[in-house]
């Protein structure tokens, strides 16, 4: 494994209030084993760079706040080792493709309204039963592996960073939030596509999408993003020759009263509702 | 919607243009083994083999089709390549104008010229 004795972060500054360009930036530190590159931009922060801004929370590659441009690719900062770039010069920059409001901090607004105008939740007619749930909806092993793997986003923006059509099309939605349109419209529970068809039929759809497949890339959670788009024009354009037509929503796991269980068969783990 | 409605149809147009290109090589390239669309032999761009197949309506109606695919498929591609540029929703309008006029010009002038040639091949 690549180790190092000294490690030089190349960060790039911007204050948009005070400075016309952002600015690199080169810090050494010593290396330290399973230096993450997270905890390279803490300990600057704590000695030589106290006004550095970035966001971070979890420190585990779960929330998603730490993504960030590194060594040329969109990445989670604190899912990063140091030894893993394979260099002793660690490039960090705030991801592509969004304004910048402060050193690495993106403004992520454009991509949480376009999930939101998604409708990335499930959308049924029983609203009673959805507010208080009285019992669980029946859903297959196969059918929730077919939307399982989408479901493991955390909204990082690594995709949206690594997409050209985002790049250059600002009305695209991008791959995170038609991901987890598909990720709703594919839940055996849902009965939602034909109100985010609205929005998916228009320009806001997965239409633009070249297939250059680096969302997929991209992803520290490894879900692929271009298949949920390539998946979801299948759907939207047959339902548009009128050959696929969405399947009611799952109904409610009615348990039969009168059932015996067999003595050689386990006991079902206890109901979560 | 309306994109769908364009995306999908962008589709068919090109699974048509592959059909029917995939004829015109047929016929320009295999016409050793297939030899039905050059009845006079010799190479397929002779003019009696040229007549030959503009006196047939079949012919006719596939460089229409070609031509309304063809055109369809490449104003729709340039029309996504222009608006990847970024440019204003009034912008968006004019160009999507331009495109569908143009577009139905030239196929008009071209559905006209392909019927003409197939007309005028019946008299000789």
């Amino acid at each position: 494994m690549t180790t190092f004795t000294n490690v030089t972060f190349r960060i790039r500054r911007y204050d948009p209030a005070s400075q016309p360009q952002p600015v690199w930036e080169d810090h050494t530190l010593p290396y330290a084993g399973g230096m993450t590159v997270l905890d390279g931009l803490r300990t600057l922060k704590e000695t030589v760079l106290p006004t550095l801004a970035w966001r971070s929370s979890c420190r585990m590659g779960v929330c998603g706040s730490c993504g960030m441009f590194i060594n040329g690719r969109p990445r989670l900062a604190c899912n990063t080792q140091v030894t893993e770039l394979g260099t002793s010069l660690v490039t960090v920059a705030p991801l592509p493709n969004f304004r910048i409001i402060r050193d690495l901090v993106p403004d992520l607004r454009p991509m949480f309204d376009a999930h939101a105008a998604l409708m990335p939740h499930i959308i049924r007619d029983d609203e009673d039963e959805m507010e208080e749930p009285t019992n669980e909806y029946w859903q297959t092993p196969h059918q929730l592996e077919e939307f399982l793997q989408f479901t493991y986003c955390i909204k990082c923006g690594c995709c949206m960073a690594a997409c050209p059509t985002f790049a250059t099309d600002p009305a695209y939605s991008g791959p995170m939030p038609l991901g987890q349109a598909h990720r709703y419209n594919t839940d055996s529970r849902d009965g939602g596509f034909g109100a985010r068809r609205a929005v998916l039929g228009g320009d806001r759809g997965p239409w633009k999408c070249h297939y250059a497949g680096e969302c997929s890339q991209a992803c520290p959670k490894g879900v692929d993003p271009a298949r949920a788009i390539q998946l979801m024009k299948r759907q939207l354009v047959f339902d548009y020759l009128r050959l696929w037509k969405q399947p009611s929503p799952a109904r409610l796991a009615v348990v039969p009263a009168e059932v015996k269980r067999r003595a050689d068969v386990p006991e079902a783990p206890a109901r979560t509702i | 919607m309306r994109d769908r409605t364009l995306w999908t149809w962008h589709v068919f147009a090109g699974l048509v243009i592959l059909v029917i290109l995939g004829l015109h090589m047929a016929v320009m390239h295999l016409d050793a083994i297939l030899g039905i669309f050059n009845p006079a032999g010799g190479h397929p761009v002779d003019w009696a083999n040229v007549v030959a197949r503009a006196q047939q309506t079949f012919f006719a109606v596939t460089y229409v089709v070609l031509l309304g695919a063809a055109l369809f498929h490449g104003l729709y591609g340039l029309r996504t390549i222009i608006f990847e540029l970024g440019i204003g929703s009034g912008l968006k309008t004019t160009v999507s104008g331009v495109l569908v006029l143009g577009g139905l010009a030239m196929f008009a002038f071209g559905a006209w010229a392909a019927w003409a040639s197939h007309t005028l091949a019946r008299t000789q």
